[in-house]
């Protein structure tokens, strides 16, 4: 084989352990030296060093970002609870717990799983819908504007790459950030402010989101100290797809067309460079450029060439570039691609450079020759660039010319199954988690919380960031982000739901998305963590109107160095909790992703994330109609807590802010929460509800006023009527009675506030006989907020402005 | 009855067209998505239809101005056409970045003039905002709007804003006078109770709180709010409707539809 110019040759062969290691790092491959290895005993076979396109392609493909090698790669995993050991070996983390419990649900109303670029599920007769949430965490550090857009703009090509593309409906966004109040001088070198993040960040979304015409409906912010170095960043999208347009297959002969952006030199090494830590010399040029209108004129003219049946397969030019892009379609096949081809936005890129660039708003078609004319003039007619740069073969080989030299010949099936399998060690040791002391405080003193509850960056409300995002485009949004019963006042929904009228005529069926993310919980307990966040993805959607029958959901992990057994063993622990919170609700995982390396180093010294877990889950509602809203509806209904409150401290904000250091982390008990779950949407369908929101973050108080200050209502609440329960811990019961302050900010799992009419008590009665569920107070005609306990003599009175004003004020640029 | 022909003209950047598409079928029109270039390359195709709209979005990302290089590329290439059209008295709407386009093409006000004689600037809130809103639809004839757009309506109706770029400025207080005198003033924002609105219910700080403008003969509607977005109960932020299933945007089209089918 010869090399251009263009073309450099990789000497490999005759390289020692070291300087393989120096390669990989030199050229920001991210390949270990295992891997390293691989590629030198492939490349001795063929009797020749690899050019240095071929290595590129080959670390592309085996990136942690493309591969997820620590999650199917091989992990011994001991845990150790109480003094006891117990060692298991996993050899693929996701098929023995998330995905396991997927095929165990088996619901036939799962499409397409765990496979294509989102999972889908059925929506209609004839239709699906698809979800995927992605991550773009270490661009939005560098470049936090760019970094978001891009995150956004990516996650939109997954859907309009699932299958032969779906037309997405709505996208989400879940940040974690430091404390926006933190001193300039405290900041690591070379790390932005978290202000900055915040605001590029937003502003990314917002841009891009509001020019693709694709309302922004759900969201979450963390804020945690953790984050300050290494912000998450995820972005997700629901798209309507028709279901004979669900599957996909590549023909040998097929012309390979890229269709959309031009490639340029932006976003060189962004799949391997996600798998490295950040410091202060870390490359922005990784980081991708963004142009929205382009991306939208691609959505335009695709659906109408997938309406004309003019191509067998598509997907998004992601990571890695055309090389994942071409190199997944063609993975059975074999591909043929002339890279001089490929349209550039300018002179002067290296034929690797073309090949693994990311830069954005491209897809790859698969398209039948028959239909070339026809397709280039679908995308022609309204300005998009498509341009044939290749065809798949029945080779089984990857072959790429430039300027009529081959600069790569690699077996398809070395590139994507020649990766060694990694072996990791995992520990997880559970920590102790005891009861407080009680928390004993007066009526002013909790008057003071409450607020401050409020006003907490967790809690206080995101009206500057949700209002920024159009998230009414479309005319879809039917439950919105904030709601209030007149349009000047607001409180935070549960979740939203998208009424896909204008897609699915005479529609009466609905889509909800929600999310669940705790990371505090996991700093003490993984797996608490991981079965809140599923909890309250699911808390939420029900708090709406969902059917818990029709709900699916994705994982998202977001995790420090993997490398770190002690990291990695949480991470374990988390996914088993994935498994068997999954099946107890009887609920199945249909997609995910995970992040890993979030990790910053300063000084030589490593600093990894909090661990997070999202959970977002998308359902399908059977009737609009029968939707919720959180505000109180009229004055004299009945305020009533469904669920159990339990002394629950643990991690909570409540906690935070009074420097509470133990406490027990909210469990999940499966069997209670979803028979409360199914109850709801009974009630729901019935009419019986009025109004309905989850308890979460700041508890029973939080909820209350939430609800009364969206309403400009007035409530009273007995605290002594509050139905509380004993926790466990191990195998224990702890029963200690809970004080005023406990009950209402405890954030137990499985629990709603809800409000219905004085008739409808006895029916609304009857559907909850057996559950725990307590009536509470009632809705009052003034504007006073009352929490009561004539036991504990505690009275704490707050005029509903005020606890809005508490809420409203924090974040308000 | 021959149904009325609703041409939503669209282009890169363009986002609003499905709903739109979806209010004016839900008030019986058949109703077609065509590309600009699918236009300019078939001038007199315009006059198959019966009223035109020009939908929100972003149109060529509001790069240099929202609005601004569709503006000009529908009066460079099709110019004489569209003002043929509106001066042929046919229903025109402009929704937000619609709103934009007329505006900045010169077709509101004064469609005879066809001219730029005022624009829509950044919010005084310096953002992009999306949220609901009250109208005041004003009513100077006969207790009725003098724009044939927006008949049949109460006298405060509320619907959602989502723009950057909202805040109408004239070119001269003579121009303001005369839009008052000429009764083109169609909607203003307002508090619930139809008086001056303070912030956020006064998104966008435009002269005397205009939200929507039309020509002098009342043909052509340009406005910021989405009308298309309240087309029923259900999209409302209280589920508020009228007949039990609208929303009042809905009235506004099928004002429009109604009038062509007359």
């Amino acid at each position: 084989m010869k090399y251009t110019a263009d073309c450099k040759v990789i000497e490999v062969l005759n390289l020692s352990d070291e300087q393989l290691i120096e390669l990989s790092k030199k050229n920001v491959l991210s390949l270990s030296l295992e891997e390293m290895k691989a590629v030198q005993s492939y490349f001795k076979k063929l009797k020749r060093n690899p050019s240095d396109v071929e290595i590129e392609t080959i670390a592309q493909t085996w990136s942690e970002h493309c591969k997820h090698k620590t999650l199917t790669g091989i992990i011994e995993y001991t845990e150790e609870r109480e003094g006891e050991k117990t060692k298991k070996t996993y050899n693929n983390l996701l098929k023995e717990t998330i995905f396991k419990a997927t095929v165990e649900l088996n619901k036939k109303w799962c499409l397409s799983v765990f496979k294509d670029n989102a999972g889908i599920i059925e929506f209609d007769l004839e239709n699906g819908v698809a979800f995927k949430v992605e991550t773009h965490n270490h661009p939005s550090a560098l470049e936090p504007y760019g970094g978001s857009a891009t995150g956004i703009g990516g996650v939109i090509r997954d859907i309009l790459g699932v299958g032969l593309g779906a037309k997405p409906l709505a996208n989400t966004d879940v940040f974690c950030f430091g404390d926006f109040g933190i001193e300039a001088s405290k900041i690591p070198e070379g790390v932005h402010h978290p202000k900055r993040i915040m605001k590029g960040v937003v502003s990314g979304v917002r841009d891009y989101g509001n020019r693709m015409g694709i309302p922004t409906v759900n969201g979450a912010i963390c804020f945690d100290d953790g984050y300050t170095a290494n912000p998450l960043v995820y972005c997700g999208t629901m798209g309507i797809i028709p279901k004979d347009k669900i599957y996909k297959e590549v023909k040998p002969g097929d012309l390979i067309l890229v269709v959309g952006g031009k490639t340029g030199r932006d976003g060189i090494h962004g799949a391997t460079f996600s798998s490295v830590e950040l410091d202060k010399e870390s490359d922005v040029s990784a980081v991708q450029i963004g142009n929205p209108i382009i991306e939208k004129k691609v959505l335009d003219t695709m659906i109408k060439a997938r309406d004309l049946n003019l191509y067998r397969a598509v997907t998004d030019c992601g990571a890695g570039g055309l090389s994942s892009a071409v190199g997944e379609l063609g993975s059975k096949t074999g591909a043929v691609v002339y890279l001089d081809k490929v349209p550039l936005k300018y002179d002067g890129l290296r034929p690797w450079e073309i090949w693994i660039s990311e830069a954005q708003e491209r897809m790859v078609f698969a398209v039948p020759p028959e239909h070339k004319e026809e397709i280039i003039e679908v995308f022609e007619k309204e300005n998009v660039e498509a341009v044939c740069i290749g065809e798949f073969t029945n080779e089984g080989k990857l072959t790429l010319l430039y300027n009529g030299e081959v600069v790569t010949s690699v077996d398809m099936e070395f590139l994507h199954e020649g990766v060694p399998k990694p072996v990791k060690r995992a520990v997880y040791k559970m920590k102790e988690e005891k009861i407080q002391e009680p928390v004993k405080m007066n009526s002013s003193e909790i008057s003071i919380s409450l607020k401050a509850l409020l006003a907490d960056l967790n809690v206080c409300s995101r009206e500057w960031i949700v209002r920024q995002y159009d998230h009414e485009v479309q005319g879809q949004t039917i439950i919105k982000p904030l709601q209030g019963n007149n349009i000047e006042i607001s409180g935070p929904g549960d979740a939203a739901v998208i009424f896909p009228y204008t897609v699915v005529k005479d529609t009466k069926r609905g889509i909800v998305l929600s999310n669940g993310l705790n990371p505090q919980y996991g700093k003490i307990n993984p797996y608490k963590m991981a079965a809140s966040a599923i909890e309250e993805a699911l808390r939420n959607a029900v708090a709406v109107g969902a059917d818990i029958r029709r709900i699916s959901l994705l994982d998202n992990f977001c995790w420090g160095n993997p490398n770190d057994p002690e990291i990695l063993g949480s991470l374990v622990c988390a996914a088993k909790a994935c498994y068997k919170i999954s099946k107890a609700f009887d609920i199945p995982f249909i997609s995910g992703k995970d992040s890993l390396h979030n990790e910053y180093s300063i000084d030589g010294k490593k600093y990894s994330i909090p661990s997070a877990l999202l959970i977002s889950a998308m359902g399908v509602i059977e009737n609009v109609e029968n939707t919720i809203t959180m505000p109180l509806k009229n004055d004299g209904n009945k305020i009533f807590v469904l669920g159990l409150t339990r002394n629950e401290l643990g991690g909570s904000v409540f906690a935070k802010i009074k420097n509470i250091c133990s406490g027990i982390v909210p469990d999940v008990y499966p069997k209670e929460s979803k028979n409360v779950m199914e109850k709801i949407y009974q009630a729901v369908s019935e009419n019986l509800i009025e109004s309905c929101h989850d308890c979460s973050e700041g508890g029973i108080a939080v909820a209350v006023s939430e609800m009364a200050f969206s309403a400009g209502k007035g409530v009273k609440i007995d605290i002594d009527a509050v139905k509380t329960s004993y926790v466990l811990k191990g195998k224990e019961e702890i029963r200690e009675e809970m004080t005023p302050a406990e009950i209402l900010f405890s954030e137990s799992n499985g629990r709603f506030v809800v409000e219905v009419k004085s008739d409808n008590e006895e029916k609304f009665g009857k559907i909850f006989k057996g559950t725990a569920f307590s009536e509470i107070g009632c809705v009052s005609n003034d504007k006073e907020v009352i929490f009561e306990s004539k036991k504990n003599k505690v009275k704490i009175q707050e005029d509903f402005k005020v606890l809005l004003n508490s809420w409203r004020s924090t974040i308000n640029w | 009855m021959k149904k009325v022909k609703v041409l939503i003209l669209r282009t890169a950047g363009t986002n609003c067209d499905w709903e739109t598409q979806s209010a004016f079928e839900l008030c019986g029109a058949a109703v077609e998505r065509v590309h600009i270039n699918t236009l300019i390359e078939k001038k007199d195709k315009i006059f198959e239809y019966d009223i035109l709209a020009f939908p929100g979005g972003f149109s060529y990302g509001d790069d240099i101005a929202s609005g601004k290089i569709l503006s000009n590329e529908i009066k460079s290439k099709l110019g004489d056409k569209v003002r043929k059209y509106a001066l042929d008295g046919k229903p025109i709407i402009g929704i937000c970045n619609g709103f934009q386009v007329l505006v900045k093409m010169g077709l509101l006000p004064d469609v005879k003039l066809f001219k730029q004689v005022s624009t829509l600037s950044y919010n005084d809130s310096n953002k992009f905002e999306c949220r609901w809103v009250y109208l005041k639809t004003e009513k100077k004839i006969g207790n009725e709007s003098c724009c044939i757009w927006a008949k049949n309506l109460p006298d405060v109706i509320s619907l959602p804003v989502a723009h950057g770029e909202g805040k109408f400025i004239p070119n001269n207080e003579k121009l303001l006078d005369n839009l008052n005198k000429n009764n083109q003033i169609v909607f203003r924002y307002s508090s619930k109770e139809g008086n001056e609105p303070e912030y956020p219910l006064a998104p966008n700080g435009s002269a005397e709180q205009i939200a929507g403008i039309c020509n002098i003969k009342g043909n052509i509607l340009g406005l910021m709010p989405h009308p298309e977005r309240y087309i029923f109960g259900l999209q409302h932020p209280a589920k508020k409707s009228f007949n039990g299933k609208y929303g009042w945007g809905k009235v506004i089209f099928q004002n429009a539809v109604d009038f062509v089918g007359r």
